[in-house]
């Protein structure tokens, strides 16, 4: 059991999570991630830790509601406990100088790159950070990712706020505009598609692009092999080999089809349990 | 001698040439359910089998058994009618009879050399350890045993399957403080995740763990040791004495053909793990779905094969074959698995071997190709190795592939240790003991030997404890003389 210290809803539908786990803490690393069951008879999910606090002994982890579990999820409550919680798993970031990082996050993903942003600043690196999401209200963590950032742009799908478009545009203008090729380095963390896209993008620059892959995962520990990814033409484990590949060897369509395998359950779950709760 | 006696001894002598059968579900009703296929011997039965045992005067058996339980005692107590007895009777040397007594391959151990099995079948050894544990659990007569005082000392176990719990188990009655760390959050390892409910029920695991939990093991669950915590902040910081490896083998194999990563395409690891830890089986009421195949190929011959296939039939499947590229001879798995597996009505396609897998518009698997395969020369396992028959390809239209193949050392762990030995494969180091290269770190079971049994996974726990407490107790011998001295 993990007791829950804070929570609260950042934005509709995305949560941010504060959770005893003094182990956990002592070891996190940017780029890490926990396996998370809500409860006795829930699933096991991934989650990218989005923050640690060592002194605390607590690590923060921020979801979106998308299925069952993470629905439960954001029923539970500060005091309350998660059924298991599970990690540090995966390899940490490789946190190098790079001169200049692009790193760019796309909705949920803002989470994740929080952390090994401010790693990499940390180690001397200059930070462009672009952060885009569908609307004004769907942006969440702008001040945090700011705070680490020596340039912050922020797109918007619909304009509502920032840059409108996709964060893509902005990461290509970037690197046409950058004639000493100074990025050594282009972070993109978000949904599958949106990654596949800033992996298009940065291929003709040849600048190396590093995704954090979010494939769906039972045990974590390379037991089951339901992660598994074609990278470069090698069938590798998220859970263990990654969670960060390069984003120029991965087969996105692969990942995007194994995200999908389970469609029609993940919403007969999610009706089943709305209509035990009664609706929302 | 009296007429009595004189009765007594000539009935002993007339040997019933069979075993008694075990009462079981009918193949075509449990084919569709998930409860345990064999009911159990009743005491009648029991009785009656135990009474086959001629109590050879140097027994075989014994020897026959990795954890070398007193099997003519127990059986002899049984024939009495001692059911309590006999259940502490094996608990002597094995405090997990009611799983060893499902899923021992006790055919190729204890009852193999049982003397009548020269001339008829061998005494059901098995049954009788089952319904030993049964009838002690059912009737709630567990006691626990007498503990030796605390000594002080603190054994860490990692991973709570068989080698593990035995370990546990011998170590916590010599007065250790005994603690087992889990990945998962459920104990028991393959016993839970990978053995289905209708072979080995989740609850007799349960129990079990439940008995060492009352003799004071303490269970932690949800630690990934190399990654929450290492094996040397076990040893240096948080006091232990020893630490005993047993992770189980935990990386799964794939055939390396294309299409392997369609959707429905699984590994046997994960569809066991699904249906049986997380209880995929009882989804929606559980949330982690598994996808339910109508014609599901399973590639393998062992038991882990036999367990996929007997659970995609239970999950609904119309056809479920067995594919595997030798003969039906050389299928690895039990014969009673055989058995059971062709009772149920699973097809085995023989002499097959999967090329290529193809899928639909979404990703999921539709067909699957084969080649034809015939016996050629014996290979380094002795058995004869499966040869390719040129041109020779057929497909099977199948909504639901897993892969049971076997898998390789998991070294999650080990790659996280300094100076721990490991052989080519990835497997630690170990001696007959379980003692490994590094310091005060023992390790046993899958993790050592590769694939293996539960029995055998015992049997390294149980050499493991008895050395980790000779180890530690010539320590304090020798530290106590050497203060001694230096006083």
């Amino acid at each position: 059991m993990t007791r829950i210290i804070e929570k609260r809803e950042l934005v509709k539908d995305i949560h941010e999570m504060v959770l005893a786990a003094p182990l956990i803490a002592a070891k996190a690393q940017p780029g890490h991630f926990v396996l998370v069951m809500p409860e006795e008879k829930g699933e096991r999910i991934p989650l990218t830790i989005a923050d640690y606090d060592r002194d605390n002994g607590t690590i923060t982890l921020i979801f979106m509601v998308v299925g069952t579990t993470t629905m439960k999820l954001s029923r539970l409550n500060a005091s309350e406990n998660l059924y298991a919680l599970v990690g540090p798993l995966g390899h940490p970031s490789e946190i190098e100088d790079h001169g200049t990082v692009a790193m760019v996050a796309g909705g949920i993903g803002t989470a994740p790159i929080y952390p090994i942003a401010r790693s990499l600043r940390e180690r001397g690196n200059r930070v462009i950070s672009i952060q885009g999401a569908r609307r004004e209200d769907l942006l969440f963590w702008t001040e945090q990712l700011a705070s680490v950032s020596d340039e912050h742009i922020i797109t918007t799908d619909d304009g509502s706020f920032g840059r409108k478009g996709l964060v893509s545009e902005p990461l290509k203008e970037i690197l046409e505009n950058d004639k000493e090729k100074r990025i050594g380095c282009v972070y993109a963390i978000g949904p599958a598609i949106m990654m596949k896209f800033c992996s298009l993008t940065t291929k003709p620059f040849g600048v190396k692009t590093i995704t954090s892959l979010n494939s769906v995962m039972v045990d974590g520990t390379g037991m089951c092999g339901g992660c598994r990814v074609n990278v470069g033409g090698k069938t590798l484990f998220t859970c263990v080999d990654g969670p960060e590949f390069d984003g120029h060897l991965v087969d996105w369509d692969l990942l995007m089809d194994r995200q999908k395998i389970y469609l029609k359950e993940e919403k007969c779950s999610l009706d089943r349990y709305m209509e035990e709760v009664g609706g929302k | 001698m009296s007429g009595n006696e004189k009765k007594a001894k000539k009935e002993k002598k007339k040997i019933i040439p069979k075993k008694n059968p075990m009462p079981e579900q009918d193949p075509k009703v449990r084919r569709h359910n998930f409860e345990e296929v064999p009911y159990g011997y009743t005491p009648e039965l029991a009785q009656k089998e135990a009474e086959r045992c001629i109590m050879c005067k140097k027994p075989l058996c014994i020897d026959g058994c990795p954890v070398n339980i007193d099997i003519p005692g127990f059986i002899k107590m049984i024939a009495e009618g001692d059911y309590v007895g006999a259940a502490r009777k094996i608990k002597e040397e094995n405090c997990l009879p009611a799983i060893c007594g499902r899923v021992c391959p006790q055919e190729t151990q204890c009852e193999i050399v049982c003397t009548l099995a020269k001339k008829f079948e061998p005494v059901a050894i098995g049954r009788l350890e089952r319904f030993a544990a049964d009838y002690e659990r059912d009737n709630n007569l567990i006691e626990l045993p007498k503990k030796l005082p605390p000594n002080g000392r603190k054994i860490a176990v990692v991973g709570s399957g068989p080698a593990g719990l035995t370990v546990a188990g011998d170590l916590i009655v010599l007065g250790y403080e005994v603690t087992i760390y889990e990945a998962f959050h459920k104990p028991g390892g393959v016993l839970m995740y990978g053995i289905p409910e209708f072979r080995l029920p989740k609850k007799i695991v349960e129990e079990e763990v439940d008995y060492l939990k009352k003799l004071g093991v303490t269970l932690e669950f949800n630690q990934v040791i190399g990654k929450s915590i290492t094996v040397d902040e076990l040893l240096k910081d948080m006091g232990y004495n020893a630490v005993f490896i047993g992770v189980g083998a935990g990386l799964p194999s794939f055939l390396g053909i294309p299409g392997e990563e369609l959707g429905g395409v699984y590994s046997a690891n994960e569809y066991l793990t699904r249906s049986n830890l997380m209880k995929a089986f009882l989804f929606p009421e559980y949330d982690t779905p598994i996808v339910r195949g109508r014609t599901v190929c399973v590639v393998g011959g062992g038991n882990v094969a036999m367990d996929a296939a007997r659970t995609a039939l239970r999950l609904g499947a119309e056809n479920v074959y067995i594919v595997y590229r030798r003969s039906r001879t050389e299928l690895p798995a039990r014969e009673e698995e055989i058995h059971h597996a062709e009772e149920e009505g699973i097809i085995f396609k023989l002499l097959t071997n999967p090329v290529e897998m193809y899928g639909d518009e979404r990703g999921m698997v539709k067909r699957i190709k084969c080649q034809e395969m015939e016996l050629g020369e014996p290979d380094e396992s002795g058995r004869r190795r499966p040869v390719p028959k040129e041109g020779c390809y057929f497909t099977i239209d199948t909504d639901l592939v897993i892969i049971a193949i076997g898998g390789q050392a998991n070294p999650l762990l080990t790659k996280s240790m300094q100076g721990l030995e490991l052989n080519k494969w990835g497997n630690i180091v170990a001696d007959e003991n379980g003692r490994t290269s590094a310091e005060r770190v023992w390790a046993g079971g899958d993790i050592v030997t590769g694939s293996a049994t539960v029995i055998e996974a015992m049997g390294a726990g149980k050499k493991a404890a008895a050395d980790i407490h000779k180890y530690l107790s010539d320590k304090e011998k020798q530290e106590s003389v050497s203060w001694k001295v230096s006083n």
